[in-house]
Formats: structure tokens, C-alpha cells, sequence
């Protein structure tokens, strides 16, 4: 059942659930830190909407700086302007920004160790109608792979809004990915955050299951939703969110094996480099557990709605559940 | 406060002249010490290095956290050996540590990184992405005191970096937000990697490219200190736009051998290559010519 600790939406599993977009979160998130803190600047290639960077702009505008559809030279602007003593938050589609921009984040943000926010909206394939193109699912990869850089994927836009106000903080560079459209609101205000701690939200921290999810971005609520579904089948299942992709909790992760002997990792995004590697490397160093990917294969994305593709990649509760039992059998197995 | 610069008069140019010399004779005893590095844009930029560090920027190198000091922004990172020499020379740290250039645990890396010397302004080595960082400097600048802050943004590139198509990203924000606290120095030496840039990828009218972005222009001799000195002097005037200064060079200055060959561009004295002088004989050649200035001192 529901971790009551974490103090989470309590309309969680019903149907009416509220919905609001991560993206529209970390807008939010955005102008709070620029009312906390007078140094945050805001950068945008030519999306401002897109990625909520309006409120921002509108709020302050002499802060605000309209890049064009120049990923490359944002990034590398943000970097000059950190180097100024600025904490600059540059935003596009996750496609571009940090796909686009790659090297410039390596080589003028992470390498000079510059406090330079990257946000992607737009990320996964709920991006939907736009197609393929436009559907980043190898941006957990790009970034996680860079020295100093922090990756932070919020569950929900309550999540993002905080993400938004901790990155801020970091005084490092950090990866926020937002995704485009609305998905159920998990958390509350009063849910405990911190980056780079992830937290179980349902089940427990002390008791053992048959197994353990660890899912991280708004697929967590599709989690959820197979945790409810397997409870009825009398497996009981542990579910982490993973918020923080980079540094892992590892401590999370690890106890959580020792709770249940095998894993299931949720993401929106290719298995390869994503989620499922960063906690496939833990276990391989640490603990070796069975683990079953739910994610993108090795294929590109293409159009139709969110639930018509999760559905399509396997990323839905039908997809997680066959993972869950895939992962028992060979638990059994052992 | 803008800068009240003098310009240089005949005992003022010599010094100049006898201090580039240093930067020359530091940089091809640095490259000898380390067995590879950028000979060619090194020396041609000598001159540019020398008026900057010695006559044009406002900086104090005992407290390199004076926040109204000018910033150098070296794009093109592999020409470093001229920053650190001028930077060495200058006062910032011993020139005895010049020749610690590209050996592990060095300050000096092979490319310029600001976390193993301090003094830098920037890190930087991958092309086409110093002007971007001047350009958020020099934003960031006018955010927070305003457009006369008096502090000026040195951006330094190559004309073969010009190739990125991040240059004319930065160009045009630039122009956009009409930056007269930025000065970008292009080393107009017309050479690159593979060879000369007007085969490699024609630059055409370099300045007219600019101007179109909003820029204005100075074109200029770059081994003219008198003429280094008024075009930055120009360039300060200039309060409602960026400014560029497209600087001819000679690459490989003052060795006669590298003058004008695009083979020294990567290569350092001591690499034999066919119709050159013998690898062995070349740091002694390259170390007479800059001493004697090309013949014109007949002793050393």
C-alpha cells in the first residue's frame, strides 16, 4: 500500500486524479527561485511557452534572455553568464537541449564546472503527436555520462516545482527532464524532497516483498498502478522513486534488493544508458539481483497519443506487470 | 568609467616590440620542452598578446579576483602557448613554469583550463565556442552594472574556427543585444589544419559577414601596435554595438621558416617534414631569427 510517510496525493488511484504537466511544475518552480535568488537568469531557444518559461519572463524580464533556435550558443552563453556569478536555467525541448547542444554542455558547463541548469521538456515518447523526431528518449544517457553533472527526473509537476527550487541550489550543473503533457499528481507539498535521495512510496522501507519497482519520471504513477493491480494477485511489490538518476541513492537501491530479490526498473527512455543501466552497474558492483528493463528497446518513437504509445513501447501498467513477473520466475529460479 | 587609453609612443612601442619578442622566444622554448603543441598561431599572435597584457587591458596580476579587471576570452584554446607566455611574462606566474607546458600534472595543459591555473578567464580547446562565452560574460556584465560598467570582454578567435556555426549563433545575439562591452580579435592568419582557410572553406568578406550581424568593424595590421592600440581604442567608443577587430597576421611570425606555411600550424621546432630545415636544427633557427628579429640585430 501507499507509503503513508511520504504524505502523498491521497486521490492518487482515482480516476479524477488531477493532472498538470511537469513542464507547467517547473515553470513554477522557476519563478520562486528567481524571487528567492536575484542571480537566477533564464535562457530559451525560441520555446518559451513550450517549456513555461513565460512566467519567468513575464515576471522578470531584464532576466530573461530570447536565445532564437540556437541550442549550441545557448548553452555556452549560460556558461559565460555562470562564470559572471549568474545561475542561468536554459530551456528547450530535451531533444535539442541537451541533444543538440551536447558538447557545448560538456566542454563550456561541465568541464569549468559552471552552475548551469539544463532543462529538456518534451522528453519521452509522451511527447506524442510530434513523431519521432521530437521524442527524446536518450537524453538520461547523454547526461549521466558527463563528470559533475546532476540528473533529476520529477514524477510529477509538484516534484518538478521543487526540483526547480533545489536546482537552484546546487551551485553544479544539473539536468532537469519535464515531459509535455499532463500526468497525475503524485506528491503534495508536504512530501519530503531532496535531490539525490530516493524514496519509497509504496510499501515499505523495512519489510520485505516479492519485489521492487524503481521508477523514475511520471511512469512512477503507471507503477503505482501495477503495485494496486499485483496486491490483487497477491504479489506484493515495493515501489522506489527514483528521482535523482545521477548521484543514485544507491543505499535506496541496494536495501531495496535486500527487501525483495528482484527488480524491476521503469523509465521513459532507451534500457540502454538509462535508469535500468545506472541500477543494472549498482547490483553488478554491489549486490546482483535479477532486474527486467521496462523502457524503450532500441527504437525510435513515433506519433499518437500518450497512452496509445506507452502502451505500443510496453511502458504502461500492463508492460510493467509482465516485467514483474518475468523477474519472479527467475527469482525463483535462483 | 571607460578606459583612458594612451596611445603608444616610440619608447612605449619599443617596449612592446622587445616584450612580443619574449612572448616568441618563450613560446618556442615552451613547444621545444613539450614535444608537440600550435607553433604558427602562437607566433602570429604574439604581437596581439603583447599589446593586451602590457598596454591595453586593465588587470593586476597579484589579484586576479579584482572584479574590474577586463576579460580575455581565448577561443581558440591551442594557441595558448602565447596566452600563457604573455600571461607569464606579465607577472601572473613564473616564466620558469613555461616549460612545464602539456607534462602531467602541469598548470599548463595542453589546452587552456581555468580549475589547473586560476588565472585563466575561461577553459577552451573545441572550436567555436569562446565568442559564445564572451557573449554571456559580457550579458551578465551589462545585467548587473549597467552599460557603462567600463569593463571590456576581450573575445580572442581564429579565422579557421570561424567554420562553427556556433560563431554566427553568438554573432547575431550579440549584434541583438548590442554589446559594446565586447571585442572580439579575429586572427585573420588565413591558414588551418588542412591548409589555407580560403581552400579549406572561403571565409569571403569576412568583415562584410560581420557588419551584416551588427558588428562594427576594424580591419587592421596585426603586427602594428600602433595600429593594435586604435582599433581597440575605437572599439571602446562604440558603446551601442559589438566590435570586432579582423587582425592580419603572419602565421608563424618571426621564424622564418614557419612564416605563411599552414604545416607548422600543429607542429612544433624539432619536426621533420620535407623541405624544412633539419628537425634538429630548428628550435636553434626558430630561437636566432626572434632574437636577432629576423637579421635586422646582427648579434644575438
Amino acid at each position: 500500500m501507499i507509503n503513508q510517510n511520504q504524505k502523498l496525493n491521497p486521490k492518487i488511484f482515482d480516476k479524477d486524479v488531477e493532472k498538470i504537466a511537469t513542464r507547467t511544475g517547473f515553470g513554477e518552480g522557476l519563478v520562486l527561485a528567481g524571487e528567492k535568488n536575484d542571480d537566477v537568469v533564464a535562457l530559451c531557444a525560441d520555446l518559451t511557452e513550450s517549456v513555461q518559461m513565460h512566467l519567468f519572463r513575464d515576471k522578470f524580464p531584464e532576466r530573461f534572455f530570447e536565445m532564437g533556435v540556437a541550442e549550441q550558443n545557448m548553452a555556452a552563453v549560460a556558461s559565460g553568464m555562470a562564470a559572471m556569478g549568474k545561475i542561468p536555467f536554459v530551456g528547450s525541448y530535451a531533444i535539442f537541449n541537451p541533444g543538440r547542444n551536447w558538447e557545448q554542455i560538456r566542454t563550456t558547463i561541465c568541464w569549468k564546472n559552471r552552475p548551469v541548469i539544463i532543462v529538456g521538456s518534451h522528453a519521452g515518447v509522451s511527447a506524442s503527436a510530434d513523431g519521432g523526431s521530437h521524442q527524446a528518449l536518450e537524453d538520461i544517457a547523454l547526461m549521466r555520462v558527463l563528470p559533475r553533472m546532476i540528473v533529476v527526473s520529477p514524477c510529477d509537476a509538484v516534484e518538478a516545482k521543487k526540483a526547480a527550487m533545489s536546482a537552484e541550489e546546487l551551485n553544479q550543473p544539473c539536468y532537469l527532464r519535464l515531459a509535455r503533457n499532463p500526468t497525475p499528481i503524485i506528491t503534495t507539498d508536504d512530501t519530503p524532497f531532496e535531490i539525490g535521495k530516493a524514496k519509497i512510496f509504496y510499501g515499505s522501507e523495512n519489510e520485505k516483498s516479492d519485489v521492487g519497482i524503481i521508477a523514475t519520471g511520471p511512469l512512477l504513477h503507471k507503477a503505482l498502478l501495477a503495485a494496486e493491480i499485483l496486491k490483487k494477485e497477491k504479489i506484493s511489490a515495493t515501489v522506489l522513486n527514483m528521482t535523482t538518476i545521477k548521484p543514485l541513492d544507491e543505499k535506496a537501491v541496494i536495501a531495496l534488493a535486500k527487501n525483495t530479490g528482484a527488480i524491476v526498473t521503469v523509465e521513459e527512455h532507451q534500457i540502454a544508458g538509462g535508469l535500468g543501466s545506472v541500477v543494472a552497474e549498482c547490483f553488478a558492483q554491489n549486490l546482483p539481483t535479477p532486474v527486467e528493463f521496462v523502457g524503450v528497446r532500441d527504437q525510435f518513437g513515433q506519433s499518437g497519443t500518450p497512452e496509445e504509445l506507452l502502451k505500443h513501447y510496453g511502458l504502461d501498467e500492463t508492460g510493467i506487470i509482465a516485467a514483474v513477473k518475468k523477474v519472479l520466475a527467475r527469482k525463483i529460479k535462483l | 568609467m571607460k578606459n583612458k587609453m594612451q596611445q603608444p609612443d616610440d619608447k612605449k612601442i619599443k617596449f612592446l616590440t622587445e616584450k612580443a619578442r619574449d612572448i616568441r622566444v618563450s613560446i618556442i622554448e615552451m613547444l621545444v620542452a613539450a614535444g608537440s603543441g600550435h607553433s604558427a598561431g602562437s607566433l602570429g599572435m604574439a604581437d596581439i598578446f603583447a599589446a593586451l597584457y602590457f598596454h591595453i587591458l586593465k588587470h593586476d596580476p597579484k589579484t586576479l579576483t579584482w572584479p574590474g579587471r577586463d576579460r580575455v576570452i581565448l577561443s581558440n584554446g591551442h594557441i595558448c602557448p602565447a596566452l600563457y607566455a604573455a600571461m607569464a611574462h606579465a607577472g601572473y606566474f613564473p616564466p620558469s613554469e613555461l616549460l612545464t607546458l602539456r607534462k602531467f600534472g602541469s598548470r599548463l595543459q595542453g589546452h587552456p583550463h581555468r580549475e589547473f591555473l586560476p588565472p585563466l578567464e575561461t577553459s577552451s580547446g573545441p572550436l567555436g565556442e569562446g565568442l559564445s562565452q564572451a557573449v554571456g560574460m559580457a550579458l551578465a556584465d551589462r545585467l548587473d552594472r549597467g552599460k557603462d560598467s567600463g569593463r571590456f570582454f576581450y573575445c580572442l578567435l581564429g579565422d579557421g574556427e570561424l567554420d562553427e556555426g556556433q560563431n554566427w549563433e553568438a554573432a547575431m545575439l550579440a549584434g541583438k543585444e548590442k554589446l559594446g562591452n565586447l571585442i572580439a580579435i579575429v586572427d585573420r592568419n588565413n591558414i588551418q589544419i588542412d591548409g589555407l582557410t580560403e581552400d579549406v572553406m572561403p571565409l569571403h568578406n569576412l568583415a562584410h559577414k560581420f557588419e551584416n550581424f551588427g558588428w562594427h568593424v576594424e580591419e587592421i595590421d596585426g603586427h602594428n601596435f600602433s595600429a593594435i592600440v586604435e582599433a581597440v581604442s575605437r572599439a571602446q567608443a562604440v558603446f551601442d554595438g559589438p566590435s570586432v577587430i579582423i587582425a592580419r597576421t603572419i602565421p608563424g611570425k618571426g621564424v622564418s621558416y614557419m612564416e605563411r606555411d599552414f604545416k607548422w600550424h600543429g607542429a612544433p621546432p624539432g619536426t621533420a617534414m620535407p623541405g624544412e630545415p633539419e628537425a634538429k636544427e630548428q628550435a636553434k633557427i626558430a630561437l636566432h631569427d626572434l632574437r636577432t628579429l629576423d637579421g635586422q640585430i646582427e648579434r644575438e
